[in-house]
């Protein structure tokens, strides 16, 4: 008989899990509601709004795309381990100082993906950051302060 | 290239907090992943819940069989209509008949409405065993016709919806004013229009609704963790419904992840959620899955224009209109028929025409409910009063802009009665134009239409004016319901000192990302004499605070004049106790003697006798023996706004409707491509008003985020029924929002016009968006100028509907003519 439930192993934000998981749940519900990290958000079906933005193995992944299991033995950056401490980092303050979240449901997501992209290019250009965040949807700012946070963050 | 104020002004020590862009309290959370939404609470044994939906837009429903989902280990139950039915009445209902007698319950007894109506509820261990065990539930249908078009809800031999109404018809009112024949006998000519269509679309707020509902079986009460962002109306709803008083209904929020209007009707979920709580004896979570949001929830109100025809003068005065407006509300009315008022709050737009007359009918359709969305109903109507403007000046080829400053109420009308009753209290219409032309160099747009046309593209302008009205009397409602008894508004707020002189602030409201902790704490800071950094503003909103009342939410473009005003309110009594405290302390110093500085409260003349807020925390809560007994100081004050207002005089559908206007003039320019219909906005200005501004940068942020909904809107966003009642743009793949690639160049401007009817001189705001709307519509039909001049009609024009009207303008436009009068 094929088993539906596996053990896995990921390393999320520099610390170890190993957990007994159901072969068909999805990463972002065994992180939120397994793991009790609720940073990361869901606001979509159908992998469109990007609210669940994560870096696996250094690669941003929608992980409402992707099954728990298949994160086995992976390391995971979610927006928890953004900060230094209580300290935010150079592209959370830079979103909070251009008012580049509202209501804060999609900035996790935004946050992962600007990561991702200040990471593979430090100094992107206007095209690159608006590409970089196409996949995430905000429907409180119109982006344009998101656009300029990043911009900022990344001189 | 896009300029907005979007760097964060310094922040000066010393000066006035309020109206200052200080960095906003709820951000630190909120970039960390801190915030907690409904879907991020859990509780120990929990069952999640999942409902069973109708595929059909219009059946009986014959028979239902939970049993072999029951039967599936890890399901815990089920609720049905049925037992709704006898566990519950029927939602009160706001309407006058027919609208009246309609029967709603939390889910569907014995027929269903629109596809993706709640039929049962499965509630199990898991998200995905739920899902599972609904895959189970066996019902069985027998469909009926649906009725998707409300211009043919009434024609003979279409099926009914709500056999108790009687037929199709919910609600029906007249609103004329002036009058109507002498305005016609008066004009030089008469523009009639055909139809115009507002499209059918919301908000989308990016976190769905959701609910995790406990119930205490020793003090039958039950504590409702939910993002529902009008806990005073689902109270309202429930109580009755559920046969309970509102004392065992605890709303509790913190964090809401957008809300729009759009999550003001979740009560019939919140009910099926109290209902399996008590049944199954363990904490019910429900989260609302995107596609069951698109199908069900709080769609904005789609609207028809019928038979408009508008009296104007050669030189553009406009005289008067009148028009048929036909509403499409869906299967329910759930907050409907409001919306056949609603609109009345800006009856004349922004145009100092007298005579108006206004036939309007709402129906039922077999179609997801429409409830408020930003705008709520006055989009509708300003969208049209916009459009109206716009065809009257391309049929009598006069300049939009000249018609609309010859039309402008003025400066110097201010405060303007309108027709029916409401007061304009301050703005600058004219001068907001201009500014909004400007930024976009509208003065050689001539020059750039012919640039434009050397690269083979149709350059077109539009502009879109518009008012965001705040502030309700709900007194309004009985022109909807003369039996209701509701008017006036209000909002609560309390502020205290405690123990160690901690400030500390609760708020009625429901904020979803306006700021409200932020806001409040620098008006706080500005009558305390201290550091906003010194002010605790609780987050969200809880029931049990004692700091609500029967209106308090977050909607329709009040917080800056009700919750703030609860806010002034509530301190300026925190300060004068502070006072009357220092002066019995200091044995005996009057009040006038005394003044507050830097967290303390000092004699003037001897500001060294001083009496830090920590020690009048101290001597009040903790060492008050020997104090006064007559002194009358806790500390601790509770303040209620209430707006000046009187109930409206319902027989002739006037009075002051809201208390403020922001406004809004949007101008955008576009570039049609002709061979294809594609088109993109070349220059965008939102220049806005909305009174004092107390932080600017949340102020513009609300003005770009409307924005952005508003093109989403004009372009993209529809909800597209085919003729059988299926949603055709169920989720975000079909139904396109804007994303971070669509967004045009934007440059924001303001004017500050303080409304002299609110104590902080603001006017509610957020909501004036729709003019993107209007803009587009405008640019489009401009554009369209001497390229077969097609009347656009509809209200959303995606790129294949601009190519029908360059390639068919008779047949895909609306049909205008022009009499002389």
């Amino acid at each position: 008989m094929i088993s539906t439930e596996q053990t896995i192993t990921v390393t999320i934000n520099g610390t170890t899990y190993e957990r007994e998981v159901a072969a068909r749940k999805l990463l972002i519900h065994f992180v939120r509601d397994d793991l009790d990290l609720t940073g990361s958000h869901i606001g979509c079906d159908t992998g469109n709004c990007g609210a669940c933005s994560m870096l696996v193995d250094g690669t941003l992944v929608k992980s409402c795309m992707m099954l728990a299991v298949q994160a086995d033995g992976a390391t995971v950056e979610t927006v928890e381990g953004l900060s230094d401490g209580d300290e935010l980092n150079r592209l959370q303050a830079s979103f909070r100082e251009h008012h580049a979240l509202q209501c804060g449901y999609c900035t996790p997501g935004m946050l992962m993906s600007a990561t991702a992209l200040l990471r593979e290019k430090p100094s992107p250009s206007d095209d690159e950051i608006r590409k970089a965040l196409q996949g995430n949807i905000c429907r409180c700012t119109g982006y344009w302060n998101i656009f300029e946070a990043v911009k900022a963050a990344a001189q | 290239m896009t300029s907005t104020t979007v760097a964060p002004e310094q922040v000066e020590v010393g000066k006035a907090w309020s109206g200052q862009s200080v960095p906003r309290k709820e951000d630190k959370r909120l970039v960390q992943g801190q915030g907690v939404f409904v879907d991020d609470i859990k509780r120990h044994g929990m069952g999640y819940l999942h409902f069973v939906r109708s595929p059909y837009a219009h059946a009986h429903i014959t028979s239902i069989d939970v049993s072999k989902a029951e039967e599936l280990p890890g399901v815990y139950g089920t609720l049905t209509g049925e037992e709704v039915a006898a566990l519950t009445d029927p939602f009160f209902q706001i309407s006058s008949a027919p609208g009246a007698n309609v029967k709603d319950f939390s889910l569907a007894v014995g027929k269903v409405r629109f596809v993706g109506e709640a039929i049962v509820a499965v509630v199990a261990e898991t998200r995905e065993l739920a899902r599972d065990a609904s895959e189970l539930v066996e019902i069985e249908y027998e469909p009926i016709d649906a009725v998707v078009d409300a211009r043919r809800a009434r024609d003979p031999g279409v099926p009914t919806i709500h056999e108790d109404a009687g037929g199709n018809l919910m609600w029906h009112g007249v609103y004329e004013w002036g009058d109507l024949d002498a305005a016609f006998a008066e004009a030089d000519r008469v523009v009639k229009i055909d139809q115009l269509h507002f499209h059918r679309f919301n908000s989308t707020p990016l976190e769905c609704d959701g609910a995790l509902v406990e119930f205490n079986k020793g003090t039958g009460q039950w504590t409702i963790h939910t993002n529902n962002q009008f806990p005073g109306f689902a109270a309202i709803m429930m109580g009755p419904a559920m046969r309970t008083g509102l004392d065992r209904l605890r709303f509790v929020t913190q964090d809401i992840g957008g809300g729009f209007g759009n999550k003001i009707t979740s009560h019939p979920q919140l009910v099926v959620c109290c209902l399996l709580a008590r049944k199954l004896g363990r904490p019910i979570q429900w989260t609302e899955w995107r596609t069951d949001f698109h199908l069900s929830m709080s769609h904005g109100n789609e609207r028809w224009f019928l038979d408009t025809e508008v009296a104007v003068k050669s030189d553009g005065t406009l005289l008067g209109f009148r028009t048929k407006a036909l509403d499409d509300a869906g299967a329910w009315l759930r907050y409907e028929p409001l919306g056949g008022v609603i609109w009345a709050q800006v009856t004349p737009g922004m145009y100092k025409w007298r005579n108006i007359r206004v036939d309007f009918t709402q129906v039922a359709t077999n179609k997801a409910p429409v409830s408020p969305n930003r705008g709520y109903s006055r989009m509708q109507h300003l969208w049209f009063t916009e459009r109206v403007i716009d065809i009257v000046a391309h049929e009598l080829d006069l300049d939009p802009v000249e018609v609309r400053k010859r039309n402008y109420i003025k400066v110097e009308d201010m405060p303007y009665e309108t027709p029916n009753g409401c007061v304009y209290d301050s703005g600058d219409y004219a001068q907001m134009l201009d500014i909004g032309l400007e930024l976009v160099d509208h003065a050689n747009i001539d020059q750039r239409r012919a640039d434009a046309q050397t690269r083979g593209k149709l350059l077109g302008v539009g502009i879109g004016s518009t008012l965001d009205s705040g502030t309700n009397n709900f007194g309004q409602s009985r022109m909807i319901n003369p039996e209701l008894q509701f008017s006036g508004n209000n909002e609560v707020a309390t502020v205290k000192l405690d123990i160690f002189g901690e400030i500390v602030v609760t708020l009625g409201t429901t904020p979803q990302g306006q700021g409200h902790e932020t806001t409040a704490a620098q008006v706080v800071a500005d009558i305390l004499k201290c550091s906003v950094d010194d002010v605790n503003v609780r987050a969200g909103h809880d029931s049990y605070w004692n700091s609500h009342a029967g209106f308090s939410g977050t909607y329709a473009s009040q917080f800056a004049v009700t919750g703030l005003s609860a806010v002034k309110g509530a301190t300026e009594m925190l300060a004068a106790e502070i006072k009357k405290l220092a002066g019995a302390v200091f044995g005996g110093v009057p009040e006038e003697a005394l003044e507050l500085a830097d967290g303390t409260v000092r004699i003037k003349d001897n500001p060294e006798a001083a009496l830090p807020f920590m020690a009048c925390g101290a001597i009040i809560n903790a060492n008050n023996a020997g104090l006064p007994e007559d002194l009358g100081v806790t500390l601790n004050c509770r303040y209620v706004y209430r707006p000046p207002f009187q109930v409206p005089d319902v027989e002739r559908k006037f009075g002051n409707l809201t208390l403020t206007y922001a406004t809004q003039i949007h101008v955008a320019v576009i570039e049609i491509d002709p061979e294809t219909g594609y088109y993109d906005i070349v220059d965008y200005a939102a220049v806005d008003d909305c009174g004092k501004r107390i932080n600017p940068q949340i102020v513009e942020g609300q003005v770009m985020g409307a924005t952005a909904q508003a093109l989403g809107a004009a372009v993209h966003e529809n909800f597209v029924y085919d003729e059988d009642g299926n949603l055709l743009t169920p989720n975000f793949y079909d139904y396109h929002v804007p994303h971070a690639l669509d967004m045009p160049p934007l440059a924001t401007g303001s004017l500050e016009s303080p409304s002299p009817f609110t104590p902080l001189g603001t006017k509610g705001m957020g909501e004036g968006g729709g003019a993107g709307i209007h803009a587009v519509c405008a640019a489009v039909q401009d554009a369209l100028r001497g390229h077969g001049d097609a009347i656009v009609w509809d209200s959303c024009n995606p790129y294949h509907r601009v190519w029908e009207m360059l390639n068919d303008p008779k047949g895909a436009g609306g049909t205008v003519s022009v009499t002389d009068g």
